[in-house]
């Protein structure tokens, strides 16, 4: 009796675990189908090549640049915000704040993720894009600098918080040799810690790209839905993840080739997450042998 | 000469004849009361030895010597401690200089994950030194006064940590050694450490009390009488006997410090 019920826990607890691997095998078939039943009638060459993104419009370009430039620009910008503030929010908290602050705050920040990103959303098109309209003038309502920005401030605590983890982890007696050698603060958490945690700040780092990259609502709402091959962050761009949006809610017909879109950018957003995730993994994994 | 001036200078006489002092010193974290009231003059190019059972207050009374208690939480002192003469807990003090001249040896092998050379040349480094030829001059004899040298020199960019737990330790004391300190604190360095690695740091600290003021806490006793000049005897927060390790060892005044060595407790 008792053999049975360990045999019935037992398989319950495979079957989970094969229910998760046969969802995700499942996503990249269906993803890997639909994309190369619109490669067989778009070239592959085209869609990397072609500077145009115009599958709804009567004269059809399928150049998977514009909605590239646009995650890759909105990414940036974010990126760019939230590594400087979050790695110095993190040395903060990890070598500077007292004990019972570093306790209460990280709490409140890592809260910052929990916003609902349409409430991001808004936030970037309602105010942070009036608020930057007023220094630069002939921004566009929609544009990629506003949404990149609060995108940063949402994978902020993506990078403060496991930097910090990252930091909090280097054994204390490296800090006790830093200062014992007669480091400053500084000197200790810029010459000893980072680099000593400087593996789990890179996996940190590649998370927060990998949430940005796929971040899909506040793009959706804040950057506009235009296309366009460009570096400017003053106007109205277009992300992969937005595009998909814009023709799933839309009224274009299933089975179509303007439907069959989605499928291909969905597996160029894939390769670049997928990337990403490897990349983290390894270096984690690297990271693991060295303190054992 | 006037009297004032006589007595300054008799005065600063013995402020040299002892390296470092401590008076009527008291230590709390928090609540708790690690150090009772302890009063003790070390002499320097000696090695004091700081014996006495687990918890009784000889490594946070070491820590006190370059102020590594100031970050923990909680922690809170009475009294004064004076480095020739100087009282190191007084605002003016620059507490990253005090350590640059107090170094300090710890109970793990603690390099940087760093090249072998790069954690000799830190503490040189972060004062802003960068003339190669002198790093290299200055690694290079802060290896061989630890017998380190013949051992890496080959290896000077491999990183420190794949030298063997030994190796770390002489590491970590040439990289304490580089900056040219005054005083070396060492706290319990051979307790990780195999029995020949433990001899070789034991000779290591005999031949640099010539150079340095050498204070080591350590719960070996055969080491404490092997290697020092004078020893202390810590009990409960509270220094119960200092005097000539000799005589620490083998004439004991107090019987708490007689107990203690027979082994009949701690």
């Amino acid at each position: 009796m008792r053999k049975l019920k360990e045999l019935v826990i037992e398989r319950g607890l495979l079957l989970s675990a094969l229910i998760t691997i046969a969802v995700t095998v499942g996503i990249v078939l269906v993803l890997s189908i639909e994309a190369i039943n619109f490669f067989s009638e778009v070239s592959i060459i085209d869609f990397i090549t072609d500077p145009e993104w115009t599958p709804l419009f009567s004269d059809k370009h399928f150049g998977i640049l514009p909605l590239l430039s646009g995650t890759l620009l909105t990414s940036f910008i974010a990126i760019a915000f939230a590594v400087p503030v979050g790695l110095s929010i993190s040395i903060y908290l990890s070598e500077y704040a007292p004990k019972s602050f570093r306790r209460t705050i990280k709490p409140l920040l890592e809260l910052l993720a929990a916003v609902p990103t349409v409430v991001y959303g808004f936030f970037a098109l309602m105010v942070v894009t009036p608020f930057l309209q007023s220094f630069i003038p002939g921004m566009s309502s929609f544009n990629s600098l506003s949404a990149g920005l609060v995108m940063g401030i949402m994978i902020i605590p993506y990078i403060s918080s496991l930097s910090e983890d990252a930091l909090h982890a280097v054994p204390n007696s490296l800090r006790e040799a830093a200062y014992g050698m007669g480091s400053t603060r500084l000197q200790n958490s810029f010459k000893v810690m980072v680099p000593a945690a400087s593996s789990g700040i890179i996996v940190s780092i590649i998370l927060a790209i990998s949430r940005a990259i796929g971040e899909t609502m506040i793009v959706a709402i804040a950057a506009g839905q235009q296309p366009r091959l460009t570096f400017d962050p003053t106007v109205p761009v277009e992300t992969i993840t937005a595009y998909i949006v814009q023709v799933s809610l839309g009224d274009v017909q299933h089975d179509s080739l303007e439907y069959k879109t989605i499928f291909a950018a969905g597996i160029t957003l894939f390769v670049f997450t997928f990337l990403l995730n490897t990349i983290s993994y390894r270096i984690r994994k690297k990271f693991q042998e060295k303190y054992e | 000469m006037s009297k004032d001036k006589k007595e300054s200078v008799i005065e600063s006489s013995i402020k040299r004849k002892y390296k470092l002092q401590a008076n009527d010193v008291k230590v709390w974290y928090d609540d708790f009361m690690a150090i009772k009231g302890i009063s003790m003059d070390i002499k320097p190019n000696k090695v004091t030895a700081f014996i006495g059972p687990s918890g009784c207050g000889k490594s946070t009374f070491l820590r006190l010597f370059n102020r590594m208690n100031d970050y923990v939480d909680g922690f809170k002192m009475e009294g004064e401690i004076n480095i020739d003469g100087s009282n190191i807990n007084d605002k003016d003090i620059n507490v990253e200089l005090l350590r640059k001249q107090v170094g300090m040896v710890f109970q793990k092998p603690n390099p940087f994950p760093k090249s072998i050379f790069e954690n000799v040349a830190y503490g040189l480094k972060i004062q802003g030194l960068k003339d190669k030829a002198f790093l290299e001059e200055r690694v290079e004899s802060s290896l061989k006064q630890v017998a380190l040298w013949d051992e890496v020199k080959d290896d000077l960019n491999k990183s420190a940590l794949a030298l063997s737990g030994g190796q770390q330790q002489r590491l970590c004391i040439a990289r304490t050694l580089a900056v040219e300190p005054s005083i070396i604190l060492m706290d319990e360095p051979t307790s990780a450490l195999d029995p020949i690695s433990t001899a070789k740091i034991e000779e290591l600290i005999y031949k640099l009390k010539d150079k340095y003021t050498i204070v080591i806490v350590t719960h070996n006793m055969q080491q404490a009488s092997r290697i020092s000049d004078n020893t202390a005897f810590f009990y409960l927060g509270e220094l119960i006997e200092y005097d000539k390790t000799n005589k620490i060892f083998t004439n004991p005044e107090k019987e708490q410090t007689e107990n203690y060595i027979t082994g009949r407790f701690g």
